[in-house]
């Protein structure tokens, strides 16, 4: 028997964690893996949620953010690469060219 | 029993994730967000849900990690391992992090409500996946053809952005060893 609350705290902690990723670290790839870190912790909410109510719909909701994330890093990471053939640097701050 | 092991299962967890945070070299912290990916597809085998865990495997450490890796491999990663980890301006982002930190945890301590809630023992009925498919395919039918269509845009969009570019290279290239040549005639 594990309380629910336990679940929900590890993934406060670990969006936290995930969090922390994305406002402080400055290279574009860490900052897309911190995301997936967040996205994760949001799974662990649903999933518990569904296995304490016993219903399958937070199990759904977990497929469903699992395929809107591959969908994302692909189009993600895409993108990165064209941007790193454009300008040669991975930090956040120097991607500024679509500045106006 | 149980609870020793979400106990090793969510510490292994923590470490892994804030290792992903800490590690210098990009490869580091994708390697150790594939331990983290594991250890959290074991939390869902806790949480009586083994297709998740099965399709957590298999779409985040088969796929989107194996992706990373790939584009940190063609990308030039070496000076980016030098890069300082934490710079000047991080203090009011660490303040705003320690509040939302505090926030939750203080929250979800807080909660009476949760307290009260345990997560039943409850044997995982072989009918179970039975019936998630059921639920997927019978309500959440839009839904799931509307994912489909997603990943089918973010593929074809994925092949445009990372073509498209270099065709125009190639064609600038070609065109300008022509223009080149026909400078060349026209001098010769």
């Amino acid at each position: 028997m594990i309380p629910i609350s336990w679940y929900l705290i590890l993934a406060a902690i670990l969006f936290i964690i995930g969090g922390a990723g994305v406002l402080l670290r400055r290279n574009v790839l860490i900052v897309l893996m911190s995301l997936e870190l967040m996205l994760n912790s949001v799974n662990i909410n649903l999933i518990a949620f569904g296995y304490e109510m016993n219903d399958p719909r937070g199990q759904i909701m977990a497929i469903f953010i699992i395929a809107i994330t591959a969908a994302e890093v692909a189009i993600a990471l895409g993108i990165l690469v064209a941007l790193v053939r454009n300008k040669p640097t991975l930090e956040v701050d120097d991607l500024t060219i679509m500045k106006g | 029993m149980e609870q020793q092991f979400f106990i090793l299962l969510s510490l292994v967890t923590i470490a892994t994730g804030s290792l992903v945070v800490v590690a210098r070299n990009p490869i580091h912290s994708a390697l150790s967000l594939v331990a983290c990916f594991v250890q959290i597809s074991a939390l869902f085998v806790l949480l009586g849900s083994p297709f998740l865990a099965v399709i957590q495997i298999f779409v985040y450490v088969g796929a989107i990690m194996v992706l990373f890796l790939f584009v940190i491999m063609m990308l030039d990663i070496r000076k980016e391992a030098h890069a300082r980890f934490i710079k000047k301006g991080a203090i009011p982002t660490i303040i705003v992090l320690i509040a939302l930190a505090s926030e939750l945890l203080f929250l979800l301590s807080q909660s009476s409500r949760l307290q009260m809630a345990m997560a039943p023992d409850r044997v995982v009925d072989p009918e179970q996946i039975r019936q998630l498919s059921l639920t997927l395919f019978k309500d959440f039918l839009l839904p799931f053809e509307v994912a489909s269509v997603i990943l089918l845009v973010a593929l074809v969009g994925a092949v445009v952005l990372a073509r498209n570019e270099h065709n125009n290279n190639n064609n600038n290239n070609n065109s300008s060893k022509a223009n080149q040549a026909t400078t060349l005639e026209v001098d010769k």
